[in-house]
């Protein structure tokens, strides 16, 4: 088989003030797939991916992105292949043109000139923001804002794409509009969420993460048509929502 | 949040003023500002002959002479300064509306007065005719060391974000029966800043994983 664009064995973490977030994660992503990292409040799903780029360090256990290990000496590449969009826009667009913002990752890793400007539009326009590239992030609405963000990402042309609620505090057009961008991305994708319509309209595949382990990976439609799984994980679907009135989604 | 494209203190508009290079117009201000602050209370036609000149370069930019006039309001805590000074300076005291007052200190409040203003007209003017973006350009050009560039830049593109965080924890005091003006909520209101203050340092910390998650490695680039 084909190295896993992300490969996490056994990770365990605990935080400094002792609180044990993480204990022993196995988890394996392929090229191409795209993956809903599902749990609830206090599961560990952030903090398991603030290891998938190396800004938190592994207690025990392994990650490798691409069979490129998560230590000190490879991080410049691993956060060039693993690309996180942050919950908040508002945190991730820090500089004072949606241009800068684009251009600052890509800019990084020593692109300049007319190639960082080309990789700036290119990055835009798959998320169909490129008419706003000269606008304040602080003018743009919060739909626009989270396109920009993952525009930032794209542009450094990341192996896997991470996105940490991607659907949160969006209205139901823009959450739309999202939905299909992320579709048309040629890219791996992890994506953290509540919002279990969206894993099962996005995601082939779901991993439940609970009490800082995996409970549960397989395809999303089984993850949410089996009740005692659901229950017991602390994961219900929105009022009126019925996965099986659908069917199974093909992908 | 601002409507349209430009900061809150800048008029859009396409005069020579505005397309001058900010560079230029900075180094113009910084002179412009010495000269002012160098020249003696007493030579009060050099005044004359400053207000004159601003009056000038606000006419060309187009920018609304009202414009400028409402957003002095900063300067309100100097006035009420200068108009202190003749009241508690020592020295000669001559009678103005029968009220008596030290000279030097009348002198001195004229003076620093008619600094104060010329100053914050003239910053105003150039906030008016130049876009934040540009100024952090042109202080870039000026070779303004990096890290004071940056965390210029950090302040304007965060501004609104923790104005508009302040404005919801009012409306929220205000939503649950605490009046933030009434100086009985004061402790109310120093605690909201004070986890205002919590909250912007905790954003900070995420601006900067972001930053690390896109390859910030301590230099801007």
């Amino acid at each position: 088989m084909a190295t896993p664009v992300l490969d996490v064995r056994g990770l365990a973490f605990a935080y400094p003030d002792g609180h044990q977030a993480l204990f022993g994660v196995d988890l394996h992503v392929h090229r191409g797939e795209r993956v809903a990292l599902l749990g609830p409040n206090g599961a560990g799903k952030t903090t398991l991916v603030l290891h998938l780029n190396g800004i938190l360090t592994a207690g025990a256990g392994s990650v490798a992105v691409s069979g490129m290990p998560v230590e000190q000496k490879n991080l410049k590449e691993i956060r060039r292949r693993v690309g996180i969009v942050f919950q908040d826009p508002d945190d991730q667009l820090f500089m004072p043109t949606v241009r800068q913002d684009v251009a600052f990752g890509p800019a990084n890793q020593g692109i300049k000139g007319a190639a960082l400007d080309a990789v700036v539009m290119e990055a835009l326009e798959r998320v169909g923001m490129a008419e706003f590239v000269d606008r304040p992030p602080h003018h743009l609405s919060f739909g626009q804002r989270r396109r920009v963000a993952v525009a930032t990402v794209l542009a450094m042309e990341p192996e896997i794409l991470v996105l940490d609620e991607p659907s949160s505090n969006l209205d139901p057009a823009s959450r739309r509009e999202l939905a299909d961008i992320l579709r048309s991305l040629d890219v791996t994708v992890l994506m953290v969420t509540h919002d279990l319509p969206y894993a099962l309209e996005l995601c082939s595949r779901s991993v439940v993460l609970h009490g800082g382990v995996v409970a549960a990976d397989g395809a999303t439609y089984d993850v949410l048509t089996d009740d005692a799984l659901m229950a017991a994980n602390r994961l219900e679907l929105p009022f009126g929502f019925d996965p099986r009135s659908i069917g199974n989604v093909p992908h | 949040m601002g409507a349209g494209h430009g900061h809150r203190l800048f008029f859009h508009g396409h005069s020579p003023i505005h397309r001058a290079p900010a560079h230029w117009k900075l180094v113009a201000l910084l002179a412009f500002m010495l000269t002012v602050v160098a020249t003696p209370h007493h030579w009060y036609a050099a005044f004359g002959g400053y207000a004159l000149v601003l009056v000038t370069v606000i006419l060309t930019s187009r920018v609304p002479l009202l414009y400028i006039a409402r957003r002095m309001v900063v300067e309100v805590p100097f006035v009420f300064f200068a108009v202190l000074m003749p009241f508690i300076a020592t020295g000669p005291r001559i009678d103005v509306l029968g009220v008596s007052v030290s000279e030097p200190g009348l002198v001195a409040a004229g003076g620093f007065l008619a600094k104060a203003t010329l100053g914050v007209v003239a910053s105003l003017t150039l906030a008016a005719t130049t876009e934040p973006v540009d100024l952090l350009r042109g202080l870039r050009t000026l070779r303004m060391p990096d890290q004071i560039v940056s965390i210029m830049s950090f302040m304007i593109r965060y501004l609104d974000v923790v104005t508009d965080e302040l404005r919801r924890m009012v409306t929220g005091m205000r939503s649950r029966g605490c009046d933030p003006r009434s100086p009985r909520h004061w402790p109310m209101l120093a605690r909201t800043l004070g986890a205002l203050f919590i909250r912007s340092y905790e954003r900070g910390e995420r601006v900067h994983l972001a930053m690390l998650s896109r390859g910030y490695d301590g230099r801007m680039p």
